[in-house]
């Protein structure tokens, strides 16, 4: 267990940049931080969640997302979905750098499967009522964390930055579970594109809207940030124009190449659904 | 994972098409399909590399009593002989007209 | 054999007769249990074996391929209603999901979905034996397995979406969180239910967290019987056929619930806010803060 790894905080970083002063809402949790913030004149709800070494579980320390994160990220959610039932539906953005979810006991016995499913469901139900929702990954988006946290948005968009890696399980997990090399995971993710932690390796396989260049992801100066605003306004206005579900992820160039068994089963069960 | 082509003679052709087995461990699964060929052509794709001279013994045997002309696929996860022989003649009695 | 109505005593006869009768569902592989399910004679399996649809990945790696990469789609009925059954074949690669086999379930998933919307609903039933995400295919497992959440999630509002989870591989990762998103969920006493397998809780937080080898510690947190204990699944049944489709039929003729479990945020947060992580807090402790009930 990397306890001794420091902890990241590049989703404070980038949501404090891209809140911008805006007034923080009280989440009860130092681990998850929420704000309405201004974005191109519009206001955007942003959330994140970030280490809190004053966590009152344990195993959720460290910046994993855990029992009480998935849950409270779906109050929040779905209390702007609420407040925007007969109005405009605010933008919802995803501040994403997330080690993983939480492994405990507890965890375990508390089911922190339905954690994770209630935000998994709170932004999928954001997304279908019609609020644009975008994904920044600005560090770690791995297995769980992703899931409940990122991957229901309409757009997926990642720094192309050092530290930026997307994956179903830590790579020292992953070694200690496949009993591989790290090394020999990191050449495997070369012939073997869906296992590579490399970003740009994961943006050939049609999954994310964007890879922003030129920014330092733990340190962005002022030009940078306003660029990566100006990517998720952008984002925001391309969901507009053609909002659809998580298929998008699949109509798109990348996509035929390197999902093009996912494309040809789906093809193929809608000829044999029906009886000939 | 190595991949083993055999062939054999049919005299017969084949109406049915049959599936048995999984890709477990210890197990195989084995397509047994029609073929316009007048052969049964055999492709096995085995887990455990080295052991050509035993699938040809025990294919050997199975296709000495099945002589239809089939496409046959077998996907093996280090099943022993006995267990390919098993799953061989299941899928035979399956197609069996 | 006539089956029992509930809340009449079988007869002696009657309970040797269903004791003999008994087929065990967890012996059986998908493709049988998705046959065990469907009225005779309905059964028709979509992208089978002879489709060859296989995993594009796993030979890259020298893993020998499965001819239905894992995953069974069937469709036909359910007590006269019609269904689509989606069965993981625990037996290959641990059941776990990859682009081919995710898609299978994601695919059916949206078509019975368009069905739904044109008026002629499908009862989704997913059989999940399963260890999650497939660590060969990653990130094109994961992004199936949110494919999958959304499509439980879209399809959820019109038609119930049913979960079972038997044994003896359990339902874990990505997949323990749709099995969290279903309307209904069946589990057997054998099931095992939990977003991170034992083995890599242990390995993550150390033994002294949780013994992976323990099994009877394992399955008082996370089995069957004490997920149906605690209100996180909806019917506890015996490990037989006939049993488990009576259990799929009573239930889908309940509709979509009022409310689903993970939309019950408020409380589930509540009920968390009680619990003291620093003390000792154990299966049968937990059922006396969260009896089954309370939630629904």
């Amino acid at each position: 267990m990397s306890a001794a790894a420091p902890l990241s905080n590049r989703g404070r970083t980038w949501f404090d940049a891209l809140a911008d002063g805006a007034q923080r809402i009280e989440t009860g949790l130092g681990s998850l931080l929420v704000a309405d913030a201004t974005l191109t004149g519009e206001r955007v709800r942003l959330l994140a969640v970030v280490p809190d070494p004053r966590n009152r579980f344990p195993r959720a320390r460290h910046g994993e997302l855990g029992l009480e994160e998935g849950w409270a990220l779906a109050r929040h959610i779905r209390d702007a979905i609420a407040a925007d039932r007969a109005d405009a539906k605010r933008p919802i953005i995803a501040v994403v750098d997330v080690k993983s979810q939480a492994y405990g006991r507890l965890e375990a016995l508390l089911g922190i499967s339905f954690s994770l499913a209630a935000a998994v469901d709170a932004y999928a139900t954001a997304r279908m009522a019609g609020h644009p929702v975008v994904a920044l990954i600005v560090g770690s988006a791995i297995s769980g964390g992703l899931l409940a946290h990122g991957d229901q948005a309409h757009r997926l968009l990642a720094l192309d930055a050092p530290g930026v890696t997307v994956h179903a399980m830590g790579k020292d997990s992953a070694a200690r579970v496949t009993r591989r090399s790290v090394e020999a995971l990191d050449a495997l993710g070369k012939t073997v594109i869906p296992m590579s932690y490399d970003i740009r390796q994961f943006a050939r396989l049609g999954l994310l809207h964007e890879l922003i260049a030129g920014i330092d992801a733990d340190a962005p100066s002022a030009g940078q940030i306003a660029k990566v605003k100006a990517r998720l306004a952008a984002a925001i206005a391309d969901i507009r124009v053609d909002p659809g579900d998580l298929t998008s992820r699949l109509n798109n160039a990348e996509a035929k190449v390197h999902r093009a068994a996912s494309i040809e089963v789906r093809r193929r069960l809608a000829e044999q659904w029906d009886a000939s | 994972m190595e991949t083993l082509n055999f062939e054999y003679e049919a005299k017969q052709p084949l109406t049915r098409r049959a599936h048995v087995g999984v890709v477990g461990s210890g197990d195989l699964e084995v397509l047994i399909e029609p073929s316009d060929k007048p052969a049964a052509n055999v492709r096995v794709r085995t887990s455990v590399d080295g052991y050509a001279q035993v699938w040809k013994a025990v294919l050997d045997r199975f296709f000495s009593h099945f002589e239809h002309a089939a496409r046959v696929e077998i996907n093996d996860f280090g099943a022993t002989p006995g267990t390919v022989t098993l799953r061989l003649e299941q899928a035979g009695e399956l197609v069996k007209p | 054999m006539t089956p029992t109505e509930h809340g009449t005593d079988p007869t002696a006869a009657e309970r040797r007769d269903r004791f003999l009768s008994r087929r065990s569902v967890i012996e059986m592989r998908a493709r049988e249990r998705a046959q065990a399910l469907l009225d005779p004679g309905s059964f028709r399996e979509l992208l089978g074996p002879f489709d060859r649809l296989e995993s594009p990945w796993l030979p890259l790696q020298g893993i020998v391929p499965q001819s239905d990469d894992g995953v069974v789609i069937a469709r036909g009925e359910l007590a006269g209603k019609p269904a689509v059954i989606m069965a993981i074949e625990g037996a290959f690669q641990g059941g776990s999901l990859g682009e081919v086999s995710g898609s299978k379930i994601a695919g059916a998933l949206a078509l019975a979905r368009r069905d739904g919307e044109a008026g002629k609903p499908v009862l989704p039933v997913l059989l999940l034996e399963t260890g999650g995400v497939r660590l060969q295919e990653a990130n094109l497992g994961e992004a199936v397995v949110a494919e999958i959440h959304a499509e439980i999630i879209a399809l959820r509002r019109h038609v119930p979406v049913i979960g079972v989870i038997t044994g003896m591989v359990g339902c874990f990762g990505g997949m323990s969180i749709a099995a969290s998103l279903c309307s209904y969920l069946v589990v057997l006493p054998q099931a095992r239910f939990e977003l991170n397998g034992p083995e890599v809780i242990e390995q993550e937080a150390g033994i002294d967290e949780l013994d992976a080898n323990d099994r009877r510690l394992i399955w008082s947190l996370i089995g069957g019987e004490q997920r149906y204990e605690t209100g996180f699944a909806d019917a506890l049944i015996e490990d037989d056929a006939e049993s488990l489709r009576r259990t799929i039929r009573d239930l889908a003729v309940q509709g979509v619930p009022a409310r689903h479990r993970t939309e019950a945020v408020d409380d589930y947060r509540r009920l968390l806010a009680k619990i003291d992580p620093t003390g000792p807090l154990d299966g049968p402790g937990f059922r006396q803060i969260w009896p089954r009930g309370e939630m629904r």
